[in-house]
């Protein structure tokens, strides 16, 4: 079974296309959808394309699909549209999948299954970098603030961190909000670092 | 009680409407919590309506009549009770190709007909057959610039290539070579003419002076099993429709429509279609199109099923679908002028008696029959000045001369 991933984000692709290694499967492309990609496509013959639904190129595909004479006409993803549990969870985890029609159901489930089950493990992964930059960018703030606390009124570290503290928890705010206040009001009166 | 309601939309500014409804506090007041879904193609808000992500959603009128009629992947029955806006797209060409037609543009603008033919010259002294994007093959869009090219008997299937690809890439492919020109909806078009990649070469406006754009559509079956929330909802954008027609809302509109959460391009793009002011080539005055993109007056909103039907006879002529009788009706009841009325009959909204009319009759500002108040229907002309008669398609179809 030829497998064709479309995908923008080279490691969201190659986090997809280990998982289907290690099921077995290897006969596993990867595309990203610019230029002419779908004349690619239209070679390679895949029997499932593979495809982030947020992707902006879906209406590209799809209209290859609808016009294209090369290819063994595929059919859209759900190719059992009474399983909605598996549509669910396809939409929700942002996967979309054209499936060569003839294709049977059994074979086709898992390749999708373990297609969500990866996009949604992406997403994660996503999602801690994501704060685990913004924790990052976060201290940077903070430590500005403090040493503008620090200089200004001759506290130590520990006392403008507290001081810090302080204010956030009578404000009922975080910590870097009040840091990011502090920082702006010092740069506006011409005090800053 | 507060209603929850998902609604995907694509970043246009014809989005304006859903847009108004819920930051202004028009959904509120009916009691529906409106949460709106970014989606950046026409497949994924297909699918996001065909599966239940969402109950409703700002979706191309032909891609409605398409997906009912099982034209397209993921068939279903959708229902579509209310027209978001009728106008605001725009056909722009790469500076170069656009050489060969009338130089000003005021004058190229007003003459569809004639730049017509001059886009068919054109087309022979171009490096390769032109390459023109579209946003999907069952886009008002499409259909238009098909119907446009057909006049001057350019075939839009054999003399150029329509490339489909979104909205948010047209600029992109348009700068990498990969397209010559695109017809899209704004602030695309005005995003590629301000990049100096390209020029205004026809707006749909002066193709068909009130040609059916966006609708919000829902699933036939959700619809009717919905009918208050559904009322509530069109109760709620009639008046979001108004607001954003009043030329006092106009600064605050654009700017709701900047956000990165909506269409996330500049204001000043923005403004060019809610206000009619087009920027045909960079560095120009503008030019004043004061229809350029209607939301609320003339009963915009109400889903005449005429238009649905145009629709669907561009669709047989273009060879997309087999035309019989069983398929012209289900084509026909996409559009729910019999929903409208239902939602709207206790508002003080203008309501046509009718719920089909002869599509590009009226050239002139016509006040019509209207079960309450005073309805004034705008100038409805097609450029060629044919008439469309929704019981007479096949007539109207006979009359274009085959292109090869």
């Amino acid at each position: 079974m030829r497998i064709v991933i479309i995908d923008d984000s080279g490691l969201r692709a190659s986090v997809l296309e280990e998982g289907l290694h290690e099921a077995g499967y290897d006969d596993i492309h990867i595309v990203p959808p610019r230029g002419g990609f779908v004349a690619r496509l239209e070679r390679m013959a895949p029997d499932v394309v593979l495809m982030d639904l947020g992707s902006p190129s879906r209406d590209t595909l799809e209209e290859m699909l609808t016009v294209s004479r090369a290819l063994a006409r595929p059919i859209a993803m759900f190719v059992d549209q009474s399983d909605e549990a598996m549509i669910g969870a396809a939409i929700d985890a942002g996967v979309s999948a054209y499936v060569v029609d003839g294709l049977r159901k059994e074979r086709v489930k898992p390749v999708l299954e373990l297609a969500v089950r990866r996009f949604n493990a992406f997403a994660k992964i996503q999602s801690e970098l994501e704060e685990a930059r913004s924790a990052l960018s976060d201290r940077k703030i903070i430590d500005r603030a403090k040493s503008i606390l620090m200089n200004q009124r001759s506290l130590s570290e520990q006392d403008a961190y507290a001081l810090l503290r302080t204010a956030a928890m009578n404000q009922g705010k975080k910590i870097v909000e009040v840091a990011q206040a502090l920082i702006t009001a010092s740069d506006l009166l011409g005090g800053g670092l | 009680m507060t209603t929850g309601l998902r609604i995907a939309f694509l970043p246009l500014t014809d989005a304006a409407v859903l847009v108004a409804a819920r930051e202004r506090g028009f959904a509120e007041e009916e009691g529906i919590a409106l949460d709106l879904v970014r989606t950046t193609s026409w497949a994924t808000l297909r699918d996001r309506l065909v599966f239940g992500q969402v109950q409703a959603a700002h979706m191309l009128a032909p891609l409605a009549v398409a997906v009912t009629l099982g034209l397209s992947q993921q068939p279903a029955a959708l229902a579509a009770p209310y027209k978001l806006n009728v106008n605001g797209n725009m056909l722009v060409m790469a500076c170069d190709f656009a050489k060969a037609l009338e130089p000003v543009i005021a004058s190229r603008l007003a003459d569809p007909l004639g730049t017509a033919h001059d886009f068919a010259a054109a087309i022979g002294l171009w490096r390769r057959k032109p390459v023109i994007g579209v946003v999907h093959r069952f886009s008002s869009h499409a259909i238009m610039l098909r119907y446009w090219l057909a006049s001057a008997g350019v075939d839009p299937d054999r003399d150029v290539v329509l490339r489909v690809l979104p909205p948010s890439l047209t600029v992109e492919a348009m700068h990498a070579g990969e397209i010559d020109g695109f017809i899209a909806g704004e602030p695309w078009g005005s995003a590629a003419v301000e990049a100096d990649l390209a020029e205004t070469v026809a707006i749909g406006e002066r193709i068909w002076r009130r040609g059916v754009e966006k609708v919000l559509a829902f699933r036939e079956s959700w619809l009717e099993e919905n009918p208050q929330t559904v009322d509530r909802l069109l109760r709620a954008l009639v008046r979001a429709a108004a607001w954003c027609d009043d030329p006092a809302h106009r600064d605050d509109l654009t700017h709701l429509l900047a956000r990165p959460d909506y269409v996330d391009q500049p204001a000043y793009l923005i403004d060019r279609a809610l206000s009619g002011t087009l920027v045909a080539r960079a560095g120009e005055p503008s030019i004043v199109s004061p229809d350029f993109m209607l939301f609320g007056r003339e009963a915009t909103p109400f889903p005449w099923r005429s238009q649905a039907l145009w629709i669907y006879s561009q669709l047989v002529r273009w060879g997309m679908v087999d035309h019989d009788p069983d398929m012209a009706a289900r084509a026909g009841a996409v559009f729910r002028p019999d929903i409208f009325r239902r939602a709207l009959a206790d508002s003080n909204v203008p309501m046509p008696g009718a719920s089909m009319k002869l599509e590009g009759a009226v050239a002139a500002p016509l006040a019509v029959g209207s079960r309450r108040g005073e309805l004034t229907l705008g100038p409805d002309s097609f450029f060629d000045k044919r008439v469309f008669d929704p019981e007479r398609i096949d007539e109207f179809l006979s009359g274009f001369a085959p292109l090869r």
